[in-house]
């Protein structure tokens, strides 16, 4: 009972908070939007059973990334958005597209999905996650390390000032 | 044996003359040119004589002479070599077409001598004598159309020799066109002959077709299709109706050409081509009812039309179509060997009659118009005695060569199984009228009074050159016919048992409804006949154009509408104008140029490069350099991508 | 209670509504966001289906999409910089050297 209100709840704010961000005409207004659908999203993952997950969500989503999209608005003054429509193509085939888009999948879910079942209210343990992670996938969380240390490279080579120009 | 076994040395020797004249002569001065052409007709026509000579001397075994120079078509089960034959029929013709060439090429020193083009006119006709003597020394049929073609191009080339005159050149066009349409169904007729008898060599087609069966009467067999696409290829070359319209405008060539093309040697190649391949027609009833009816409709039709002509050289063309028909008339009642004879008087009166109108011609300054001319007798007295010899023979006179070959004809239609005595009528009412126009044209060229300025043309007899040939063949005009004089005034026919081996089976096919005796009688009565009619004509002539030339008019406004129509030659030529002509030029026009040309073939090429362009400026725009609008592509994939996977699994 | 098709369905509509975000923002780091919220969505379907199955698969993937997209947002927000030192703007209209 609880967790039907607390999943439309979630799955309202989640909504309304996608809304905005393609509604607001300044990135900052934009980015704070996001933040709001990402702690939504945390409380959805909470609702599944993924506690681990959801602490992560809230950690890295919204601590890290958030708010390095903040600070690159700030540092670029990027100002509320010019009306150009260069795109005709964009402009009237995309939306329609992207409903169909939805839709279908969507449609897809609601009826082709008779042996899923339905949500009950068990937690998942984080050590069966840690195991899992450490042991079978050792390999790729290794890699994602290296990838990270490629993008904190990349990202300092190429936002570094050349030296001399001002 | 030396000529028979290089047998190529025949043609080869006015080739030669030809090359060497048209590619490195043409600017030497006319003796020059008059050694190299003259000299190599002389030793063609030498070599005609040794050939008679060492032919004469053959045992009959070996007749035909055949000899293969060297293969030249070899595809599969087809072989068609560069072989040269020689039989009794083959040695008529080269000796006519090197005799008769020899001495229009002697006439043309004389006539040619003031023309720009003198070289040219050499070279031109020293490869018609090429392609003319390749054509009757062919051993099969593949290199006797080489030569058929190849008299058309010379023909087209001489007919056309002044061609910055555009009369000139359309006549040359139009002998040429007019003879592809005839050469169409001789090629038609080859086809046939291959399919039926896998070869076309004489010596393999010839006999093969006399052991077939004959198609019956009124049947429309193999053989009476091969023998009318022959028959069709012999009517454009020899004029005869419906493709006869060339020979008229043919006459704006030079006069030595119209001697020697269009009378004594071209046009004689259809019935040449008829003759040889007697045996064909002969199995076919039908073939030959056409050919004797085309023969003789021709005959009178063309005299008819020669009644009112008042240029000399269309009356005789006319006459030269008539005389052509009657050739035919012959073969078509069965008695080749006779229109083979009268082919021989016919080219001996013939060319003499128009290298007399030469002379005329070049006396009077290049006048053509009867009407401008009279009392020519006194002036030039060898141009008027030749010419007259002529007219007797053609009209029949007896004792001249034209009355033996066409009495021969003649009684050979009203006996022949094949002739109808309607046939035999019409041919001999065409005596009179042959005889008619031909001393109609006598009568005004050379008597009554000058109807020209006296002070203005000065009449002058022509230089030895052109004379001597004129004389020369003045007298073959007279014994010519000698040595083919019927039993039934006392001689033998040598000229027919001379060909009798050609024609073998011709005379047992031909059975004779009459008994000799019979037949004998009947001869003397068909020829007095002839005789009669001839004189009639001779007469009528006199009257209307000595006696009371007044009577002329007068009859010309009585019967205007008829007159009308026979000096607008029946209008044929603007009805062939205007039922073929003209739809064909708008067809190739607008059908086959705007719209298949252009429209289509062009279309299609350049519409695939443009639809190539279209498309591609169409794909371009995808990559458009804009962020927003790859987006929405990726996304389009994506909905695509999607929808399958999706209806995938529900299915 | 909640069939776990809800979450599908969540999931679906906000990835829709970050394809038209992406389509129609014309400032580069708003339609970086579009891009963001399509990755979560993506995430919260991935962990419905291994509550669905009862497997910890799709929660470690999720782990890894996270990692990656931290990356990701990073050296693309290094090129943004770059764009707009370059371009002197955030409108993704304007930057159309390829344009034809």
């Amino acid at each position: 009972m609880i967790v039907t209100i607390l999943f439309f709840a979630l799955a309202l704010i989640a909504i309304s908070g996608a809304v905005s961000l393609i509604l607001q005409r300044h990135p900052i207004h934009s980015a704070l939007s996001l933040i709001v659908v990402m702690v939504a999203i945390a409380g959805l993952y909470l609702l599944l059973g993924a506690q681990f997950i959801a602490a992560v969500q809230i950690i890295v989503y919204g601590g890290a990334i958030m708010v390095l999209f903040v600070f690159v608005i700030m540092l670029l003054n990027a100002g509320a958005e010019e009306r150009t429509n260069f795109s005709r193509m964009a402009a009237y085939v995309g939306l329609p597209l992207a409903v169909v888009l939805a839709a279908g999948m969507a449609w897809w879910a609601s009826t082709g999905s008779q042996s899923l079942p339905t949500l009950s209210g068990e937690v998942t343990q984080t050590h069966a996650l840690a195991m899992m992670l450490f042991q079978e996938y050792a390999f790729p969380f290794e890699l994602t390390s290296i990838l990270v240390l490629i993008a904190i490279l990349g990202a300092l080579t190429l936002a570094k000032r050349e030296s001399g120009q001002e | 044996m030396f000529l028979l076994e290089h047998l190529w040395i025949i043609p080869a020797l006015p080739l030669l003359g030809a090359a060497l004249n048209g590619i490195f002569l043409r600017r030497q001065s006319h003796a020059v040119i008059n050694t190299v052409a003259l000299g190599t007709t002389a030793l063609a026509f030498a070599s005609a004589v040794e050939l008679f000579r060492e032919f004469s001397a053959l045992a009959t075994a070996s007749v035909p002479w055949v000899k293969s120079f060297f293969p030249w078509i070899w595809a599969g089960d087809f072989r068609a070599d560069y072989a040269l034959q020689v039989d009794q029929l083959t040695m008529v013709m080269v000796l006519v077409v090197t005799g008769v060439g020899f001495l229009i090429h002697i006439y043309s020193t004389g006539y040619m001598e003031h023309d720009g083009g003198y070289g040219r006119f050499f070279c031109y006709m020293n490869l018609f004598m090429f392609f003319m003597l390749t054509l009757v020394l062919a051993a099969n049929y593949v290199l006797l159309f080489v030569g058929w073609e190849g008299v058309g191009l010379c023909s087209y080339l001489l007919v056309g020799f002044w061609f910055l005159k555009k009369s000139a050149t359309d006549a040359g066009n139009k002998a040429f066109w007019v003879n592809r349409v005839g050469d169409f169904g001789f090629l038609l007729a080859m086809f046939m002959l291959f399919r039926n008898f896998g070869s076309l060599d004489f010596t393999r087609v010839l006999p093969a077709a006399a052991s077939a069966p004959a198609d019956p009467a009124g049947h429309f067999g193999t053989f009476t299709w091969i023998a009318l696409a022959l028959m069709a290829g012999a009517c454009g070359k020899s004029a005869q109706i419906p493709l006869y319209v060339w020979l008229p405008d043919a006459m704006e060539g030079p006069t030595p050409v119209s001697a020697l093309i269009h009378a004594a040697t071209m046009v004689t190649a259809g019935v040449y081509v008829v003759a040889r391949s007697h045996i064909i027609f002969l199995h076919s009833p039908i073939a030959m009812a056409v050919v004797g009816v085309i023969g003789c409709v021709t005959a009178l039709f063309a005299a008819t039309i020669a009644l009112v002509q008042t240029d000399i050289k269309k009356v005789l063309a006319y006459s030269t179509i008539s005389q052509l028909g009657y050739m035919f008339l012959a073969c078509g009642a069965g008695a080749f060997s006779a229109g083979i004879f009268h082919l021989m008087t016919h080219a001996f009166f013939k060319a003499l009659l128009f290298l007399a109108a030469g002379s005329v011609i070049h006396a009077m300054g290049g006048e053509q118009d009867m009407r401008k001319m009279g009392g020519l007798r006194k002036k030039i007295p060898w141009t008027y005695w030749t010419m007259l010899i002529a007219t007797l023979a053609i009209a029949g006179v007896p004792g001249f060569s034209g009355f033996f070959s066409k009495d021969a004809i003649l009684s050979a239609t009203f006996l022949s199984p094949y002739g109808g005595k309607v046939l035999w009528a019409i041919g001999a009412f065409t005596v009179l009228l042959t005889a008619f126009y031909m001393f109609r044209l006598i009568f005004l060229t050379f008597f009554g009074k000058a109807e020209y300025d006296e002070h203005q043309v000065h009449v002058h007899e022509s230089p030895k050159s052109m004379l001597v040939p004129l004389v020369i063949l003045a007298v073959l005009s007279v014994i010519g016919g000698w040595q083919a004089a019927p039993a039934l005034w006392g001689g033998e026919n040598h000229f027919d048992h001379y060909l009798a081996p050609v024609f073998a089976d011709a005379a047992s096919s031909a059975e004779p409804s009459t008994p000799a005796m019979n037949a004998h009688t009947i001869e003397q009565q068909l020829t007095l006949v002839a005789f009669i009619l001839a004189t009639l004509g001779f007469f009528i002539a006199w009257w209307l154009c000595i006696k009371n030339p007044k009577l002329r008019d007068s009859l010309a406004n009585t019967f205007s509408a008829p007159y009308r129509l026979l000096v607008g030659k029946y209008y044929v030529d603007q009805l062939y104008a205007g039922a073929i002509v003209r739809p064909l030029v708008w067809s190739s026009n607008y059908v086959l140029w705007h719209a298949i040309d252009e429209g289509l073939i062009d279309g299609t090429v350049n519409g695939v490069a443009h639809l190539t362009s279209e498309t591609g400026g169409q794909v371009r725009r995808v990559e458009s350099g804009n962020t927003r609008s790859y987006a929405s592509w990726i996304v389009l994939g994506a909905v695509v991508f999607t929808s399958l996977l999706l209806w995938l699994a529900v299915r | 209670m909640v069939p776990i098709s809800y979450f599908i369905v969540l999931s679906a509509v906000l990835f829709g509504l970050g394809v038209i975000g992406f389509l129609f923002r014309r400032n580069i780091i708003t339609m970086f966001m579009s891009i963001e919220l399509m990755l979560n969505a993506v995430n919260l379907a991935f962990v419905a289906f291994s509550r669905a199955f009862s497997q910890l698969q799709g929660q470690i993937f999720v782990f890894f999409v996270i990692v990656v997209a931290a990356a990701e947002a990073a050296v693309g927000l290094a090129i943004v910089i770059l764009i707009a030192r370059n371009r002197q703007t955030l409108n993704v209209e304007r930057v159309n050297l390829l344009k034809l």
